[in-house]
């Protein structure tokens, strides 16, 4: 593998431009209403018309880096990778971005809140951009999270709703918790390897599957890749992302946040594939997938759910792919990924382009829409061409591709189910393309017409590229499918792809049997849908209803733990707390053989003692007070003999401070009593007060310790010494304590004063509380109605 | 609480605990003293003036809710140490001016704009303790 040579600086502009765009988006869309999509459409397009000119380099097989020190104790770095896999990625993530912006600007016209959406959008755009170009294994752990939150906020979109508030906060969880396994893969991969930056760990060879840290980093990146690509059975949350507005599912739903997961195993490919573990597990979850998401795909009759389930169905089919680890399946997981990308994305924008004009995406409910909406009845068409693998279509080359993935690694299973599932996304394809267009008029919700340029380019761009991919298969053969499928598989690999088969091959039977069962699935749709329904409802269970299950008894354990912790007792707390300082005081100075020993020394001066004398006094006070007034009061003669202390020993910063601070606490503590229902006086049993003495005493006792045994110890002068030399030469003060305080250590004051003001903010909400009855927490569990 | 010798002496007792509370703050760089000091003795006041007049002429006094003034403090303190971000310096650094103001130099410095957020920030979260424990006495 070719060492990095460096990228050009813009691309770290480029990774910052939808950022800035975003931020700039809700005050644009205020000013220029419509125009702003077209404006803000402009960033992506930018984006992608650069990153297209490095293609000659990186299909020549160069790699890239650039990057920035971002921690560098750690050795973390913002930096870039720009590959074959990379490049064609963010190709991606541009392109179809430009389309989605513009789609976006037409779909969501006149909301409200478009200037939000559209930021949203393009925040997602700039994380997954990151996501696909990060180097440093921080940066994609950040990136990816990045994706996980933006999508939280575009799925939630809708808040009103709670279908989609629960939509957004299932998504965040799963793909959240995915993302966790990410940080924890890339911790255990750079103990392996000794590096985080991608670059070097896909160049180091076999040192991660001779690992013993094999089996966890794989099972840590599936965990993150399962999660984030929907496989079975965490892939419950991107059906119901589908409560996201309809740029959101074509964006990142379909074309490429759902893909991420895809990247991080083509990324890892190189040093994780092959083993046995990685053919077992991977083709069997993938293969799960693939086979679910289709039949579920055949119960909907949302347009929407539809496409969404033949997603969840694609992304089984890459993983199967990517599982078969051979090179022509990466050859086809490449090739089906890019024209899944066009297809998906293509009829997405097809299906919120009907419902936003005919008011409704039920299947059963529309029909004849041909006459209305030609332009989009055509994109829809050609999309349903591709997706359902027939020539002359990108979606055909990269069908033929992964059947011969298949059919070389001679797993017969993995062909059956491969073939199972194609025909069923032929069927569903058509289904999307066809039904809501052909047949008699079907009266719909609104009267139906063509869409607005906005909604109407994207689709149709979608399928001219779906379609010059497929003619001038040459160029993007040699531009983007191999230095992809190179940079997947670890090595250069020269694909030789055909949009027409050259002889008969087993490819081409298995594609005519796949038409062939599409063409019958597709007459059988409506009986197939009835018995599919039949069968889920016998069931009665499924994954979407456990994930509800599983949160709730998460619920249920932590109320159980708050009970158990947080019975609501301050006595108890406060024993609790005072019981452990003392432990943590006592403890070590005992165990540890570090008892101080007795002071000696100084008698201290007849004034000193006079003081203390009357420390001890007040104290014995508190203890015989008789109410609690007094002992309140009592405590402060302590304080104040305590302050005297420090100014007879040279501490008037301290002194002041103590007298302050216990003047304002006899105020508070006595005001808090008025309010709280206490007796007067002090009522607890006999043996409660031993208790509370005990540990009181002992907590006393355990200060005591380790203030003489700190006086015992030598002084380390260092800092006094450097305070002393430089408060007055560099800080312009002669009062070192307020130097330190206001300078030398200005931001701990500054994270102090914060403190100070939350817990102002804090107790002055308990003061405010009326209720007596204890405020549980009762989260939406989510039930559906 | 209600005395009327109280009464009348109080509003003195409490000016001249603001004014010290900020010669306090002021003074702080050289000679014992300083922000946080200076904001507990002008939150002790206030609390007094409270104890004396009821809370809603104090509340009337400080025109603000304390929390308004304690964040107002917090911002200060924050700004300061941005402002060195501005003139190229870590976060933080203390700049220093001495300008002649009526023939007088002055040092004028972030940290004590920042000493003087610390000030807004304590006297205002006391205060707003303090006042809101004597509110719900119903007033005196």
């Amino acid at each position: 593998m070719p060492t990095p040579i460096s990228a050009p600086g813009w691309l770290l502009l480029i990774l910052a431009a939808p950022f800035l765009a975003a931020l700039l988006a809700p005050v644009l869309q205020g000013i220029a209403g419509r125009v702003s999509a077209f404006i803000l459409a402009l960033v992506p397009l930018a984006s992608f018309a650069a990153l297209l000119t490095l293609v000659p380099e990186v299909s020549a097989g160069a790699r890239m880096t650039i990057g920035l020190d971002w921690w560098p104790a750690y050795g973390v770095r913002f930096s870039v990778l720009v590959d074959g896999l990379s490049l064609t990625f963010a190709l991606l993530v541009t392109g179809i971005g430009t389309l989605i912006v513009l789609y976006s600007g037409g779909y969501m016209k006149g909301h409200p809140q478009a200037g939000r959406f559209m930021g949203f959008i393009l925040a997602f755009m700039g994380a997954m951009l990151g996501l696909v170009l990060a180097d440093d294994g921080i940066t994609l752990f950040v990136m990816w999270e990045a994706t996980s939150i933006t999508s939280f906020l575009l799925i939630g979109f809708d808040h009103a709703r709670a279908a989609a508030r629960r939509a957004a906060l299932q998504a965040l969880v799963i793909t959240g918790a995915g993302g966790l396994c990410l940080l924890a893969a890339v911790v255990l991969i750079g103990q392996a390897t000794g590096t985080r930056t991608l670059s070097e760990i896909v160049a180091s060879g076999e040192t991660i599957r001779g690992s013993a840290l094999y089996l966890p980093i794989f099972i840590l990146v599936l965990g993150a890749a399962f999660t984030k690509s929907a496989q079975v059975p965490l892939h419950v949350w991107l059906p119901n992302a589908m409560e996201a507005p309809t740029p959101v599912s074509a964006f990142l739903h379909s074309a490429t946040m759902v893909k991420a997961g895809v990247y991080l195993l083509m990324r890892l490919h190189p040093v994780l594939g092959g083993t046995p573990e990685w053919t077992t597990v991977l083709p069997l979850f993938g293969g799960a997938t693939l086979i679910t998401g289709t039949i579920m795909a055949v119960r909907q009759t949302d347009l929407k759910l539809m496409l969404a389930q033949t997603t969840v169905a694609s992304l089984g089919l890459l993983v199967m792919l990517i599982g078969v680890s051979t090179e022509a399946a990466i050859v086809g997981a490449v090739g089906y990924l890019l024209a899944h990308a066009f297809f998906k994305g293509a009829l997405f924008m097809v299906a919120g382009t009907i419902d936003h004009e005919a008011g409704t995406r039920d299947v059963t409910r529309l029909g004849g829409l041909r006459a209305a909406m030609p332009v989009t009845f055509v994109s829809a068409l050609v999309a349903a061409v591709s997706m359902a693998g027939l020539p002359p279509m990108i979606g055909f080359v990269a069908k033929e591709a992964l059947y011969l993935g298949f059919d070389e690694s001679g797993r017969t299973a993995l062909v059956v189910v491969a073939v199972a599932g194609n025909a069923l996304m032929f069927v569903i394809g058509f289904a999307v393309a066809l039904k809501p267009f052909l047949g008699p008029p079907v009266k719909t919700p609104k009267h139906a017409h063509e869409g607005p340029f906005e909604l109407t380019v994207g689709p149709a761009v979608l399928g001219v590229v779906g379609l010059g991919a497929a003619l001038g298969l040459g160029g993007f053969q040699a531009g983007l499918i191999a230095p992809m499928a190179s940079a997947v598989a670890g090595r250069p690999i020269a694909p030789e792809l055909h949009l027409i088969p050259t002889y008969v091959s087993m490819p081409l039977i298995l594609s005519a049997v796949t038409v062939a069962l599409g063409i019958v699935g597709y007459l059988l749709l409506s009986p197939a849908r009835a018995a599919v329904a039949g069968i889920q409802s016998a069931i009665g269970w499924g994954p979407d209803r456990g994930f509800d299950q599983v949160v709730a008894a998460l619920v249920a354990f932590a109320a159980l733990v708050t009970r158990i912790v947080q019975p609501g007792r301050l006595e108890l707390y406060m024993t609790a707390m005072v019981a452990f300082i003392a432990a943590a005081l006592l403890i070590p100075l005992i165990t540890l053989g570090e008892m101080p020993s007795w002071p000696s020394g100084d008698r201290p001066l007849l004034k000193e003692a006079a003081v203390m004398l009357i420390a001890v006094l007040g104290l014995a006070a508190v203890v015989v007070a008789r109410t609690r007034l007094t002992a309140i009061v009592s405590l402060g003669i302590q304080g104040f003999a305590v302050a005297v202390l420090f100014v007879l020993f040279g501490a008037p910063d301290l002194a002041f401070t103590q007298f302050m601070v216990e003047t304002l606490s006899v105020v508070i503590l006595a005001l808090v009593l008025t309010r709280l229902n206490l007796g007067e006086r002090d009522h607890r049993p006999r043996w409660q007060m031993a208790l509370d003495a005990t540990v009181a005493t002992a907590a006393g006792l355990g200060f005591a310790a380790l203030l003489l045994k700190v006086t015992q110890v030598p002084f380390d002068r260092t800092l006094t010494d450097f305070y002393d030399a430089y408060a007055r030469s560099i800080a312009h003060g002669r009062n070192i304590v307020n130097v330190i305080i206001v300078d030398f250590r200005g931001l701990d004051t500054l994270g102090e004063i914060a403190v100070v003001m939350v817990a102002g903010l804090a107790i002055l909400a308990l003061v405010r509380i009326k209720s007596r009855t204890p405020i549980l927490p009762t989260p939406e569990t989510g039930k559906r109605k | 609480m209600n005395t009327i010798i109280f009464r009348t002496i109080s509003p003195l007792l409490v000016s001249l605990m603001l004014l010290f509370s900020v010669f306090i703050t002021l003074r702080g760089h050289n000679e014992p003293g300083g922000g946080f000091i200076g904001g507990l003795i002008a939150a002790s006041a206030w609390a007094l003036y409270g104890l004396s007049h009821g809370v809603p002429t104090v509340r009337r006094a400080l025109r603000f809710h304390p929390m308004e003034i304690a964040g107002f403090g917090l911002f200060l303190a924050a700004a300061t140490g941005i402002l060195s971000l501005l003139f190229a310096r870590n976060f933080m650094t203390g700049l220093w001016a001495f300008p002649q103001i009526l023939g007088v130099e002055v040092a004028l410095s972030t940290p004590m704009f920042f000493d003087i957020g610390v000030y807004f920030v304590v006297m205002g979260s006391m205060a707003s303790i303090a006042l809101s424990l004597e509110e719900r006495e119903g007033g005196v």
